[in-house]
């Protein structure tokens, strides 16, 4: 009984072990110069989705409800960390203090903003909430691109802040492994628990003495911490921001994220997350048809994972790696 | 087993289990009724349950037995009457609340966390006695591992009352129907309750379950030292382990006491079987 524990908390370390190696090695190729301009210049974005699709993963899967307003929590933390940076910029403080300043910032704002948004749609579920969470997504954008502060339509100017891959790696690194294990720990601890059973069963877990709404806000604020976080390092490797590109087209990429990984799954989220990143730039030989096959290739995955046989190809796959099939379902 | 007690007359002219008859009861319903729109569905509902008293609740299909579980769990909230849970009023208490001040339950149609093992499943219902908070549910400081081992202790504790520590780590929808049943009374227990609702415990059970059941309410009312109120249709098990009766019929309360007196109210057969002379004509 213990041993299956114990299994499951083995794969949680593969997991994150899985990551940090991933991320070795690719700083690994980044610093010895082996890597192409192209693959560079994805790297930052891909660890930016990777922390998007695994703090989505803390509403979509684990709490179970749909929010479509990711990307705005994310420009949010942007504008907000950016601008702290931008301020910071004069200052003769390295960026090894100014990077995780202005994310702390850019986080905390976020997470502010979670809280906002969460109180006044914790009575929402389902289909309704996803519509507030997406037209909240598209206030949030719609506010910033009418301020001036944050530079308008035009965008902020974040070349003061520019920095390239090389510089941003470590910060991303330390980002990713940091959200990884955050949502590992939360999933295996009391919090977790108590959400992934408002999941299961609202009506049961109000009968054991949860506090739905504050564990629904804690799931809020702490998705949107992140999300914010991931926003102040994208700022940081883009010269200029729009607010407009921080659509509802982006949450929905990151809930295609989510879902193509698996509900609640953190070593899913991240593999998908680096795929569905690196497929459209990959894609780009084929420029013209781009779309298309990235649709259809979205699509054939899609089916292919929900295909019993495969299924029980990648269980079989699974329990080699780590046996730990039972638990899986719960991942 | 211990013997059935024979029910006292408290000065209220409410009936108590002899050995509680000197305690403060612990549920105290009085006048307790709900509407929706214009329908009645329980009225005038009056019934007191002593510390450690077996109660049973029946009636006919429809008569509102669920209904009067889901006023004392706050589900619905009542629009008449009063809900005094060791003497305290629950009048402004959520579901959460009322769970916490002492009243667990179980659902008629099972409800667990099937997603969760069975240990979680008990887990998750001991609420604050797991002592750590979101930071060490993030963070996993050393006393998240303590408090987590005694956690896991207490379920596997809790488990071994119906025999089930070897599915401890299986999924709970995975488990087959009598052990779903069970495990939803373990979960109920594990919120430390003073008030056990079993709404149909013996439902779908054969004969042998039922008696089997039977043995382990008893057994964990003795344990805990706590009251039970149950719903059920199986007529073998509430005659043979309530101590108290509380039968409604249209939301209405239409007798009250010991199963010998149930059994020979006559108001009680006419719910159940019709009037004689109605059969006659």
């Amino acid at each position: 009984m213990q041993l299956t524990q114990k299994k499951r908390r083995r794969g949680d370390l593969l997991t994150a072990a899985a990551v940090a190696v991933l991320l070795a090695v690719m700083a690994a190729l980044l610093y010895s110069g082996s890597l192409t301009r192209q693959v560079t210049n994805m790297l930052i974005p891909t660890a930016v989705y990777i922390v998007m699709a695994v703090s989505l993963n803390l509403v979509v899967g684990l709490l179970g409800e749909l929010s479509l307003g990711h990307a705005g929590f994310m420009s949010v933390g942007l504008f907000s960390g950016c601008l702290v940076a931008i301020a910071l910029a004069d200052t003769a403080l390295p960026l090894a203090v100014r990077l995780p300043a202005s994310m702390l910032a850019g986080g905390l704002t976020a997470a502010v903003f979670g809280l906002l948004v969460g109180l006044p749609t914790l009575r929402l579920r389902g289909d309704y909430l996803a519509i507030v969470t997406l037209a909240c997504g598209e206030i949030i954008k719609n506010i910033i691109t009418n301020l001036h502060i944050t530079g308008g339509a035009l965008g902020l100017n974040t070349a003061a802040i520019y920095a390239g891959a090389k510089e941003l790696l470590p910060y991303g690194a330390v980002l990713v492994l940091l959200t990884v294990a955050v949502m590992l720990n939360l999933k295996r601890s009391k919090y977790g628990r108590a959400i992934m059973a408002i999941r299961d069963n609202r009506i049961a877990a109000e009968s054991v003495g949860l506090n739905i709404t504050r564990y629904k806000l804690a799931v809020f604020v702490i998705a949107a911490f992140f999300a914010g976080c991931a926003g102040v390092l994208y700022g940081h490797s883009l010269a200029n921001i729009k607010a407009a590109a921080f659509d509802y087209n982006m949450s929905i990429e990151i809930l295609v994220i989510v879902v193509l990984g698996g509900m609640g799954s953190v070593p899913g989220s991240v593999v998908s997350a680096i795929v569905l990143t690196v497929l459209p730039e990959a894609l780009r030989e084929v420029a013209d048809y781009r779309m298309l096959v990235y649709a259809v290739v979205l699509i054939l995955v899609m089916q292919a994972t929900n295909n019993p046989a495969m299924k029980r190809f990648f269980g079989s796959v699974r329990e080699r790696l780590t046996p730990v099939r039972k638990e899986r379902a719960a991942l | 087993m211990t013997t059935k007690a024979k029910l006292v007359k408290r000065p209220s002219s409410v009936l108590l289990p002899e050995r509680d008859a000197d305690k403060s009861p612990v549920l105290e319903c009085v006048g307790l009724g709900v509407t929706f729109g214009g329908l009645k569905a329980v009225e005038d509902f009056d019934l007191t349950i002593g510390r450690t008293e077996i109660a049973g609740l029946i009636g006919p299909n429809g008569a509102g037995k669920t209904t009067v579980f889901n006023l004392l769990t706050k589900v619905y909230q009542p629009t008449a009457g009063a809900i005094l849970l060791d003497g305290k009023d629950t009048h402004s208490m959520t579901t959460a609340q009322v769970n916490r001040a002492g009243i667990a339950r179980t659902f008629q149609n099972i409800r667990l966390f099937n997603d969760l093992t069975v240990a979680e499943n008990l887990t998750v219902a001991m609420g604050d006695s797991v002592r750590y908070g979101l930071a060490g549910s993030i963070l996993h400081f050393p006393r998240y591992a303590r408090e987590e081992r005694i956690a896991r202790e207490r379920a596997d504790e809790l488990l071994s009352i119906f025999h089930m520590e070897s599915h401890a780590d299986e999924r709970a929808g995975s488990l087959p129907y009598g052990a779903q049943r069970r495990l939803e009374i373990l979960r109920a227990l594990s919120s430390n309750p003073c008030l056990l609702l079993l709404d149909e415990p013996a439902a779908g059970m054969n004969p042998s379950e039922t008696a089997e059941l039977m043995e382990n309410i008893r057994r964990i009312r003795d344990t805990f030292q706590i009251a039970v109120l149950l719903i059920e249709h199986d007529m073998d098990l509430v005659m043979n382990i309530c101590e108290g009766i509380c039968v409604l019929n249209f939301g209405r309360i239409i007798a009250k006491g010991t199963p010998e007196d149930i059994q020979r109210n006559e108001a009680v057969i006419e719910a159940y079987l019709g009037k004689k002379k109605e059969a006659a004509s």
